[in-house]
């Protein structure tokens, strides 16, 4: 997913010519097209490959059907009203409902067939309606369970992310101006501390706020029962944010800073940083105008594909705290063998990432002069 | 063999690095100790086991050395028996030979300041027909006797201290104090505990001339052993012990068919071409919109639970990841190398290419890479526990993590459940990423230079 960084020869031969300036945009189309249609390729088969998965090739079916007879025959047999029923009259009725509930849920035809239909509703969008799962409303479509968690991860993934990404850029910059001091030290030391997930911190976290203190929730979204006025309602809801957020914090926190300023670093080697600052530039205009200039296509790279891990959640960081969001929704879909849910949230990251990939080729292109579209894919540099 | 030499006179010059290696060592040498000592069989038995296999145990008892950090020293569990000698037993044959007396004393020191939960003797007689007899006495410090219990014995009885209603009726209290009637000091008006040298005296006679009487005495404190206890009174140290090499053996292996795997991919892919490197690349995109995590978590749900399976899945899902590309790259560049285009001349295979001009070129990315990676999978494991994914028998950290998180321990303040684990895993995981992060230090010197 690199874009193509050559600077092609012919697209630099002819500068300012009609004809070229022509031949940019097919060339560009072009290129466009075939990615367009490559990222369609890689969601279509991604998404297939998920469908197989969460359906276990077609098992899922054998256990949905033998389902489908134990509750009917059950209801049937429980049933007052059919109590007066000879045994085959009863066998024929169970029979019947059994037969219309699996032609319902169109388990009669084929998987292949079915895997097929559930492909083209998902990449439709129409994610239809969960087998098991239920919104808090009471709704069994998957849009509306899937939208109704989406701000609780969005709450956790979004402040703790844009604190982390937008921190760890902020204070990497000021390090590298101060390479080898006292705190880059510290930096370069604790970057380990990356290695456990953020549940791990969170349990820590937990131990320590909420269990030894009693500070802080243990978890959950907010107090119980939730307040009625709006504003003591977000306060409890920022109260129990702090723990799970800090741990997404903490977790990756030092090996960021360290990685962006070793990147800063090495950019802030070059020649050309060398001759500004020897023409005497402010320090503030040699990072603004020398540094973060031509570091901005990877910041931003690294920003989009952040902005789409927004979406996934985190599932055991959720589960820890209780964290009503869309990881821990993927979690149970999974226990409760919720096809449709499942393929659900595959299908909406596969295609936010497959539009972000797409899109930063363009932002690269905007930002960065030295990108050139170049003809034909898959070379790199 | 002499710049393995020069690399590790350069590795010791790094303090991280001899601490990561002091951890791996001792990780390593903890393992070996764990597979010895407990073989495959015995600690899956054991750790499965429930109540038969760990009856001596207190449940929750945090580990005997809590006490050297406390002012209040809690009672330790310990239990002892008379088949493996750590009971002294004594049999006198008497004048018939039908009739023998066995002789059972246990003297402890008991220095704790509360008294224990609870008193428990495990009576085991061979007996055909004629029932046995045993009578219980307790000898405090201060000399006074106790008379606890007299009673008939079939082949199997187990006879508890605060059961007892007859030796409630005698010490004139309830169940809940028995313990406390036993072990107070009478003339302390605190109801303090007496310390000194008990005394349970078991006086046994058998009628059979074959049949003997066997005990065990077990006493359930509040702390047990090096480790504690967990709800189901299972030994944690066999968890952390065992857990060990199943998190080393993980990482480790994840870790190295991961980047192995990936490299040889990327060196294939970047020496074929075409259509093969294409398809490389193709895979590559597709993985990168599978999610991982759900996948792992669906194959654990549907399929198999298996430590290996999921070793085997996460590989699977690791190899087509964004460091293909990073290698691929390299890979593109080197292929048009000088020392290659010879190999060519001379007609060497692609094979031969790939594995013996290609990719030793690139150890000095692989290494350090490799060492790192290996915290991320050990975490994973934990990671699979926690949701419950863990394997199915085997002791792992994940394991007692899962056990205590879902049985409220953070809530309860039983932190030596959750902190045990935790620690070991933060070694480990430090460990190995201090290691590498040394490493790539040494075999990328342009970062030494930053």
């Amino acid at each position: 997913m690199t874009s193509e960084t050559t600077g092609s020869s012919d697209s630099e031969s002819t500068p300012g010519g009609k004809k070229s300036s022509k031949s940019a945009v097919v060339r560009v189309a072009r290129y466009s097209l075939l990615r367009l249609v490559s990222m369609m390729f890689t969601v279509i088969i991604g998404v297939y490959l998920t469908i197989l998965i969460a359906n276990m090739g077609g098992y899922v079916d054998t256990i949905m059907r033998n389902e489908i007879r134990d509750n009917i025959t059950q209801a049937i047999i429980a049933n007052p009203v059919f109590r007066n029923l000879t045994t085959e009259a009863k066998a024929d009725l169970i029979q019947t409902k059994i037969e219309t509930e699996i032609d319902r849920r169109g388990l009669n035809k084929p998987f292949v067939v079915r895997s097929v239909g559930y492909l083209k509703n998902a990449l439709t969008l129409n994610l239809g309606r969960a087998i098991y799962m239920k919104s808090d409303q009471g709704s069994k479509e998957v849009r509306l369970i899937l939208l109704e968690r989406l701000p609780a991860t969005l709450l956790l993934t979004g402040t703790s992310y844009l604190i982390l990404f937008f921190g760890s850029v902020y204070i990497a910059l000021s390090l590298s101006r101060k390479y080898g001091s006292f705190w880059d030290k510290v930096i370069i030391t604790f970057s380990p501390t990356s290695a456990a997930p953020p549940w791990f911190y969170g349990i820590f976290l937990i131990l320590i706020f909420a269990a030894i203190f009693k500070i802080l929730p243990f978890g959950g979204l907010v107090n119980s029962p939730s307040p009625d006025n709006p504003l003591d309602y977000g306060l409890s809801v920022l109260k129990h944010l702090i723990l799970p957020a800090s741990a997404v914090i903490i977790s990756s926190m030092f090996l960021s800073i360290y990685n962006w300023r070793t990147f800063f670093l090495i950019y802030s080697s070059e020649d050309y940083v060398e001759m500004a600052k020897a023409k005497g530039l402010t320090a503030r205009d040699v990072e603004s105008r020398y540094i973060l200039r031509p570091t901005l296509p990877t910041i931003i790279t690294n920003f989009a594909l952040l902005v789409i891990t927004l979406w996934t959640g985190l599932t055991i960081t959720e589960t820890v705290f209780l964290w009503p969001g869309l990881g821990i929704t993927l979690f149970r879909a999974i226990g409760f063998y919720d096809t449709p849910v499942i393929v659900g949230s595959t299908i909406i990251y596969a295609y936010l990432l497959a539009i972000t990939v797409f899109l930063l080729d363009f932002v690269y292109a905007l930002v960065d002069p030295r990108v050139k579209v170049s003809s034909g894919g898959g070379g790199s540099k | 063999m002499t710049s393995l030499k020069k690399f590790f006179s350069e590795l010791i010059r790094y303090p991280s690095a001899i601490l990561g290696m002091s951890i791996i060592l001792f990780l390593l040498g903890v393992s070996v100790y764990a597979l010895t000592t407990i073989p495959y069989s015995e600690a899956v038995r054991l750790w499965r086991g429930g109540e038969d296999v760990w009856y001596q145990n207190p449940k929750y008892a945090p580990p005997a050395w809590f006490n050297a950090f406390s002012d209040k020293k809690k009672p330790v569990s310990f239990s002892v028996k008379t088949i493996d000698g750590s009971l002294p037993k004594t049999t006198t044959p008497s004048t018939d030979p039908e009739i023998s007396t066995i002789d059972i004393t246990y003297a402890f020191d008991y220095a704790y300041d509360d008294s224990p939960q609870e008193l428990m003797i495990y009576f085991k007689s061979d007996i055909i027909e004629k029932l046995s007899f045993v009578s219980i006495t307790w000898i405090t410090p201060d000399e006074r006797t106790i008379r606890i219990a007299d009673m008939a014995l079939s082949n199997k009885l187990t006879y508890r201290f605060t059961q007892d209603a007859k030796l409630q009726k005698r010490l004139k209290v309830e169940s809940a104090d028995v313990m406390q009637a036993l072990f107070e000091d009478p003339d302390s008006p605190t109801q303090a505990i007496q310390k000194g040298e008990y005394q349970l005296v078991i006086t046994g006679t058998s009628f059979e001339k074959a049949a003997t009487i066997d005990a065990e005495f077990v006493l359930h404190g509040e702390l047990y052993g090096a480790a504690g206890t967990d709800k189901y009174r299972r030994d944690l140290l066999l968890p952390l012990l065992y857990g060990t090499p199943i998190a080393l053996a993980f990482g480790l292996l994840a870790a190295l068919g991961t980047s192995v795997l990936t490299m040889i991919i990327a060196a294939a892919g970047s020496w074929y071409g075409g259509w093969f490197d294409e398809l490389i690349q193709r895979i590559t995109e597709v993985n990168l919109v599978l999610p991982f995590l759900a996948i792992l978590i669906m194959v654990g749900t549907f399929y198999s639970r298996s430590l290996w399976v999921m070793l085997g899945v996460t590989i699977l899902l690791s190899i087509f990841s964004g460091s293909i590309k990073t290698y691929r790259s390299i890979f593109m560049q080197s292929k048009e190398s000088s020392y290659i285009e010879a190999a060519r001349a001379y007609g060497a295979s692609s094979g031969r290419i790939i594995f013996s001009y290609l990719i030793p070129r690139m150890i000095p990315l692989l290494i350090p890479a490799l060492v790192s990676s290996v915290p991320s999978f050990v975490f994973l494991e934990a990671s699979l526990a926690l949701l419950g994914l863990g394997d199915p028998v085997l002791p792992t950290w994940g394991k007692i993590f899962y056990d205590a998180f879902y049985d409220g321990a953070l809530y309860q303040a039983r932190y030596y459940w959750i902190l045990e684990p935790a620690i070991l895993l933060m070694i480990t995981g430090f460990g190995f990423a201090m290691l590498g992060f040394a490493l790539d230090r040494i075999f990328n010197p342009r970062l030494r230079d930053v």
